[in-house]
């Protein structure tokens, strides 16, 4: 045959091809298709249906000059950064102690994982039962402290702190099991080498565990930024964006505008916002994590 | 259980054979779930059941407020997973659901019964009527502007019970010092419904039509508006810290256990009271239109029909429309949900004074006012919820700030 010598590129591999087929077209439809749709229908003035009259920038200028997306913005930031700093380094911390060759350690880490398994909407309502004026402050206040206040749920500035206090406990025990997997994988001679070498236990760690330690780092890292940008169904169960609007996210005013008060145009510029948010930081990411595995595969 | 089933499956299989129609099943989607409510929508399945014909009310009742049964209900419809018939607010909610053509027509019925003769006030159906042809049925009058207080706990406090609501602003230091909690009331749509309160009650019932209706700059910026915001400012001071997240039967039983002096909420609070068993003026009173101006809302809960494939459906939906305004309906439902029946021919005589005070101010057309829900849209609603709720939740939001940012909301509204 004339292909023989020169068999054509797309031939190649034909099973695998074939088999992730399904996938790509997935990929193509779903993610790619659905994103471009909700890019143009953020233009128009589409309410309850979806409809093409093109309206340019009017539900971007809106969304920018609503003080609830502003709101929104600043308190997802604020979560964000500091779940992701807490979760990481108490995560790390929960992990090394619990690699000190503890004794019930199978009992700890249950105790520590087991919030995972609870959904956001249990985790929200277990946390407002606790921080509302008749859970903690109601106990202490039984204790003698009488004047003891705990108003993290009805202040409007400490609100947000304490929807980060929950979503920690919800989610840093995934994050505890996944270092203590990285740190188990640590070769036992490089801590006998820096034992010999005489390098105090926090050096070893922090110069040379950590570094090691980096692919555990970057699926860790990849989880929380997910939990962050989906956060919604732990504001809805614990403060439902009160006091006020004080507890409002990105996500929840979409499905507010979508599906509450039939404004399609205005929850898809706000998703369209999200999206591109999650790009501006995730591009610059991958092309810079795209090299040490290359140079990994050389060297 | 087993001779239910077999005497059921006989009845039907003897039915079928008399008329070769079969009996539908009709899911009825609603988000009735206090005490009151359910009491009231207990009392439509059963007449609904016993209209015969096999046709049967499968209950769907959604938990939570409106807002979040709203959105499943209406994401089923346009899913094309209709229900057989749904509660919405009369009002734009079901606007283009309706222009849409997704809603059943009900004219026909509507003209062979002669609905116009005896529904009353007018703009009832009117919000039900979508280029010429009626798309809902109106299954009662929900008024907002009520508030309802406790005399004990003005006694307790050593002051005479309010009758307006310039007393009940001059007595809350008095019931504060005595640990009761002035206002009653929860979050989202409870401070926005207040604030419409408050504008038709303090302002009257040119200003609301002003503001709301008109969307008039110049009233909207102007001095007696500015009062109405100032009471809400008053409001925010009297309310507790414990409004977040508290459901408006919650805030009601406060007041009826005298842990509250008063709440400003709609007649479907007095349903909870009835369920309660306490009674008009000595258990509680009733100031309607805070004792200022005596108007009421004509919005109200209102069932529509989703159009479905199962012509045995839209038989069983004409079926239930036409018992739904039906005179005993009316009387029953409405005494158990404490709110007013939208046909002025039918005896409420064992109704309780408050709402016998309600039927009176009905009586006047002056007196009424269109709801919330008929004038904005959902988008206007929703924009509203979000200002009200950050100026009740954040004491240092100026009067003037957000008489400007209503403003521009208005203005700006389709």
């Amino acid at each position: 045959m004339a292909g023989n010598k020169r068999p054509v590129a797309l031939f190649r591999n034909l099973n695998a091809k074939i088999a992730a087929l399904p996938m790509i077209t997935t990929v193509l439809v779903v993610f790619i298709g659905c994103t471009l749709w909700t890019v143009v229908y953020s233009f128009t003035s589409s309410r309850a249906l979806p409809m093409l009259n093109f309206v340019g920038f009017d539900q971007y200028t809106r969304l920018f000059g609503a003080s609830r997306w502003a709101i929104s913005i600043k308190n997802i930031a604020i979560y964000g950064c500091l779940s992701l700093v807490f979760s990481l380094v108490v995560g790390f911390v929960l992990a090394v102690l619990m690699d000190q060759k503890i004794r019930f350690e199978n009992t700890f880490r249950t105790i520590f994982l087991y919030p995972f398994a609870l959904s956001f909407i249990v985790t929200g309502l277990v946390w407002q039962w606790i921080l509302n004026p008749l859970g903690i402050q109601k106990v202490v206040r039984d204790l003698g402290f009488e004047s003891f206040n705990l108003s993290l749920l009805t202040d409007r500035n400490l609100v947000i702190y304490a929807i980060l206090i929950a979503g920690l406990w919800q989610g840093t025990g995934l994050i505890m099991a996944l270092m203590l997997a990285g740190l188990r994988n640590i070769d036992e001679e490089i801590w006998k080498a820096a034992r010999v070498d005489g390098i105090p236990t926090w050096k070893t760690y922090v110069f040379i565990v950590i570094p090691m330690m980096r692919p555990v780092f970057a699926t860790a890292l990849v989880l929380i930024a997910t939990g962050i940008v989906k956060l919604y169904d732990l504001v809805v169960a614990m403060t439902n964006g009160g006091p006020g609007i004080s507890s409002e996210v990105p996500a929840k005013y979409v499905y507010d505008f979508m599906f509450g008060w039939a404004n399609l145009g205005q929850g898809l510029a706000a998703s369209t916002v999200m999206l591109a948010t999650v790009l501006i930081i995730l591009v610059p990411w991958m092309m810079l994590g795209g090299r040490p595995n290359k140079g990994k595969a050389n060297g | 259980m087993r001779y239910h089933l077999i005497a059921a499956l006989s009845a039907s299989a003897a039915f079928a054979g008399a008329s070769f129609a079969q009996a539908a099943d009709l899911e009825v989607t609603h988000w009735w779930t206090s005490g009151g409510e359910a009491a009231a929508v207990k009392i439509l399945a059963e007449e609904f059941n016993k209209l015969g014909g096999g046709d049967k009310w499968v209950d769907g009742a959604i938990g939570g407020s409106g807002n979040a049964a709203r959105p499943i209900i209406v994401s089923r419809i346009l899913g094309g997973n209709p229900m057989g018939a749904t509660q919405l607010n009369h009002g734009r909610q079901a606007e283009e659901l309706v222009q849409g053509g997704l809603m059943t027509d009900l004219t026909e019925l509507a003209e062979k019964e002669g609905w116009a003769s005896f529904i009353r006030p007018k703009s009832l159906l009117e919000s039900c009527t979508f280029e010429g042809k009626l798309y809902c049925v109106p299954l009662n009058i929900h008024s907002w502007d009520w508030m309802w207080t406790n005399p004990d706990a003005y006694k307790q406090a050593g002051v005479e019970p309010p009758k307006n609501w310039e007393e009940f602003v001059a007595a809350a230091p008095k019931l504060k010092e005595k640990g009761i909690v002035p206002l009653a009331t929860g979050d989202g749509w409870q401070v926005s419904g207040m604030f419409n309160v408050l504008t038709a009650s303090l302002g009257g019932k040119d200003l609301y039509i002003k503001v709301n209706k008109d969307k008039d700059s110049e009233a909207l910026r102007g001095p007696e508006f500015k009062k109405v915001i100032q009471a809400l400012a008053d409001a925010r001071s009297m309310a507790d810290p414990g409004y977040v997240g508290r459901s408006w039967n919650e805030a009601t039983n406060m007041v009826m256990t005298g842990k509250a002096g008063g709440q400003i909420m709609g007649d479907w609070a007095q349903g909870e009271f009835t369920a309660a068993g306490k009674v008009a003026g000595k258990d509680y009173d009733c100031l309607p239109g805070l004792g200022d101006h005596p108007v009421v809302e004509s919005g109200g809960d209102a069932i529509y029909f989703p159009k479905n494939k199962d012509p045995e459906v839209t038989k069983a939906q004409l079926k239930l429309a036409s018992m739904l305004v039906s005179k005993q309906t009316q009387v029953a439902f409405n005494l158990a949900k404490g709110s007013m029946p939208i046909r002025g021919d039918i005896d409420m005589a064992t109704a309780s004074s408050c709402m016998k005070k309600g039927i009176e101010i009905l009586k006047n057309p002056d007196n009424v006012i269109p709801s919330g829900d008929q004038l904005r849209a959902p988008d206007t609603q929703g924009q509203v919820e979000s200002l009200m709720g950050e100026f009740f939740s954040n004491p240092d939001m100026s009067v003037d700030d957000m008489q400007e940012r209503f403003a521009e909301i208005m203005e700006s509204a389709h």
